[in-house]
């Protein structure tokens, strides 16, 4: 995969390769943007923080309380991967999103559906969104619901996850070009910017 | 070989194409504003990089913006460190701004179109979902994250999958009181918000052809809402009469070259399409959503769909959102006091949608529980709406008119909908919290929402426009 392709500037995208975590289940559909990071936290003019305002008006009282029954502030629940229901991301393209959930220590995205720019957004950070079956992402939740540590494990190379308890595996697709760029920690920038040459002929024959 | 018209477009912009990688597309046109560009520019210091092609990138202020006192500093600290840093970063790197002030300035995605930056057969990208606007000029316009707006600056391309096309088509004739914001919320409720996901739409039929250009960028708008990447409609002489003469748009020889191009931009009859669906107009009632996300909608004087009719997984979601709004199941909206009326968006606050809410409003005046704003999409629309005396009748209904920006639609800036609040909205987005925290948000058009200010409940805009006939 990208043999040959002369990198100009590697800039320090995360890579991902394996992981075996507990999970954050989150059972609920359409999970739109607005929700993962509310338009009032979009006025930081870095990618830095928005961790701690991931699911803010789920998470917390208007008067900052944690909400005790929210997912993430029930101890019994951690982990890397976060595991939500179909359609997870839709709504507004604000990366933020992406960078809150990684912020907040995600490394991978679970989830029967994904939203197309949220998907794009989550890969161009080094956040690896993982699209399953239905049956599967049901038991995924049947496994944390018997024992909330239950772990899965991720295998971008062989794109793979399994329920390390029962053993259950699923194969996920990726497409081939943005799994080289999580493996090796490169981004879409150092890629068009090896091809300056072809886009500026290009110019020429509009 | 047989082309869609996105295939038509697509294909002309692409750099490169190489099998097991995604397509190296070039982007005519890159469309900027505050809140999703500072980290790209950022970027683009990091690595030393200048944009590449500057005089194919325009930006505004449109997000965090006020929308009372607009040449007065920003109060919020935030919002105007973010306002400035616009500013800064476009004299930094050579990009033409719109900012506040600016008699341009406005919606990104209403002064694109009204400036005659949008054009038939060009790429368009912005860091915001709701570009597909701008495909009602048969366009491919699509919303990017910050990475890409990084990526666009830097080479003035994307890589890019092509996507998969759908057509939509509406035939027949609407309805008395049903216009562009009905059908789309329509297509949306059949097909729920995840309908469109992977999929270009263009959107077709004699329903669409008879429309507006301002009307079918309602349309385009909200192809978002079903997950869409973007929505067109092929262009045709309502589109190049709207485009001629605009501040930008080609002109003299240029216009005849251009337009001899836009020409060839229709789907091929015999085009395969990935999907098809056929819808017929004459079935589309006003619309009004009941529910947290655009699908949950329905014809106004229908019923919330029952708990127990949903598939069994999304009882649990859908009762979710009953509660948040405060709504029973199985029940009828008509008639259910709201607080708030916001008429604006880039959906809805061109200066057709005002003309249709004065024409409406005109001679009455809003209920006592109901507190109205209308914000136009741009100066140019605020400005054409006083010419037109729009803003008398506005005052003299009760309806607040303010100064261009995103506002409510999403309560970036001031403008938001106390907890609790019921706000009637012609925006794009019903999403908890959207318009403010804990804010109840009931999407539909101009005139249901006119019709809402004036009865101060959710009421079928065509009882009382057979009352004015009467």
């Amino acid at each position: 995969m990208l043999l040959g392709t002369p990198y100009l500037i590697l800039i320090d995208m995360k890579k991902f390769t394996k992981l075996t975590s507990a999970v954050v289940p989150l059972n609920i559909e359409n999970i739109d943007t607005d929700q993962i990071i509310p338009a009032r936290f979009l006025k930081a003019t870095t990618r830095e923080g928005f961790g701690e305002n991931l699911f803010r008006d789920w998470r917390y009282e208007n008067d900052n309380q944690p909400k005790a029954d929210f997912v993430m502030n029930n101890p019994t629940y951690s982990g890397q991967v976060l595991v939500a229901g179909k359609n997870f991301g839709c709504g507004s393209s604000r990366e933020h999103a992406a960078w809150a959930i990684q912020d907040a220590g995600f490394d991978a995205v679970i989830s029967s559906f994904f939203a197309d720019i949220f998907k794009g957004n989550a890969l161009n950070n080094g956040l690896l969104p993982i699209q399953v079956s239905d049956e599967f992402l049901a038991q995924i939740f049947k496994a944390v619901d018997n024992n909330p540590k239950s772990a899965l494990e991720v295998d971008l190379e062989n794109q793979t996850v399994t329920i390390v308890e029962t053993g259950a595996q699923e194969s996920f697709e990726i497409n081939p070009y943005k799994k080289s760029c999580l493996i090796n920690g490169y981004d879409d920038i150092d890629f068009i910017l090896a091809q300056k040459e072809l886009i500026a002929e290009f110019e020429q024959t509009k | 070989m047989s082309k869609t018209l996105v295939e038509k477009i697509w294909d002309a912009h692409v750099v490169k194409s190489e099998e097991g990688f995604p397509d190296i597309l070039y982007i005519d046109t890159h469309l900027i504003h505050e809140v999703t560009s500072p980290q790209a520019f950022d970027g683009l210091r990091k690595r030393g990089l200048p944009v590449f092609r500057p005089k194919q990138t325009v930006a505004t202020a449109d997000h965090n913006v006020p929308t009372l006192n607009q040449l007065l500093p920003i109060k919020e600290e935030l919002s105007r460190y973010q306002v400035d840093m616009l500013t800064k970063n476009c004299a930094e790197f050579g990009v033409e701004l719109y900012g506040l002030g600016h008699p341009f300035q406005g919606i990104v995605h209403v002064i694109g179109p009204e400036l005659g930056i949008t054009l038939p057969g060009k790429t368009m990208v912005c860091g915001d979902s709701h570009t597909s606007t701008h495909g009602a000029f048969g366009a491919i316009a699509f919303g990017i994250g910050t990475s890409q707006v990084e990526q666009v600056f830097a080479t003035q391309c994307l890589l890019q999958s092509k996507p998969k096309t759908m057509k939509i088509e509406v035939n027949g004739e609407l309805g008395k009181g049903v216009g562009a914001k009905d059908i789309i919320l329509y297509i949306i409720a059949k097909i729920s918000a995840a309908g469109g996901t992977g999929y270009f739409i263009e959107y077709a039929g004699s329903a669409i052809e008879a429309l507006s250009m301002e009307a079918r960028m309602t349309i385009c708008n909200m192809s978002i809402e079903m997950g869409a990447r973007g929505g067109l409609i092929a262009p045709d002489q309502t589109t190049f009469d709207y485009i001629k003469g605009r501040e930008f748009a080609p002109a003299g020889e240029e216009w005849d070259k251009a337009l001899a191009y836009w020409k060839t931009l229709y789907s091929d009859a015999d085009a395969k399409f990935d999907s098809v669906l056929t819808f017929d107009a004459a079935d589309i009632a006003p619309m009004i959503t009941y529910g947290t996300n655009p699908g949950m909608g329905m014809g106004i004087q229908e019923h919330i769909p029952a708990t127990g009719a949903q598939p069994e997984k999304e009882k649990l979601s859908y009762q979710k959102a009953l509660d948040y709004m405060g709504f029973d199941d199985d029940s009828s909206l008509i008639g259910k006091p709201v607080d708030y009326v916001f008429i604006g968006s880039c959906t809805n606050s061109r200066i057709e949608d005002l003309r249709e809410v004065a024409d409406f409003v005109k001679d009455k005046r809003k209920a006592d529980n109901v507190t109205v704003w209308i914000v136009p999409g741009s100066k140019q629309v605020e400005q054409q709406a006083k010419n037109e005396g729009l803003d008398k009748i506005f005052e003299a209904a009760g309806f607040q008119l303010r100064e261009p920006g995103c506002s409510a639609c999403l309560g970036m800036n001031e403008d938001k909908i106390p907890a609790g609040k019921y706000c009637v909205s012609t925006s794009n987005r019903n999403f908890e919290g959207r318009q403010g925290q804990n804010a109840r948000t009931l999407l539909a058009s101009p005139l249901t929402a006119a019709a809402a200010a004036v009865t101060g409940k959710i009421t079928d805009v065509r009882d009382l426009l057979d009352k004015v006939e009467g």
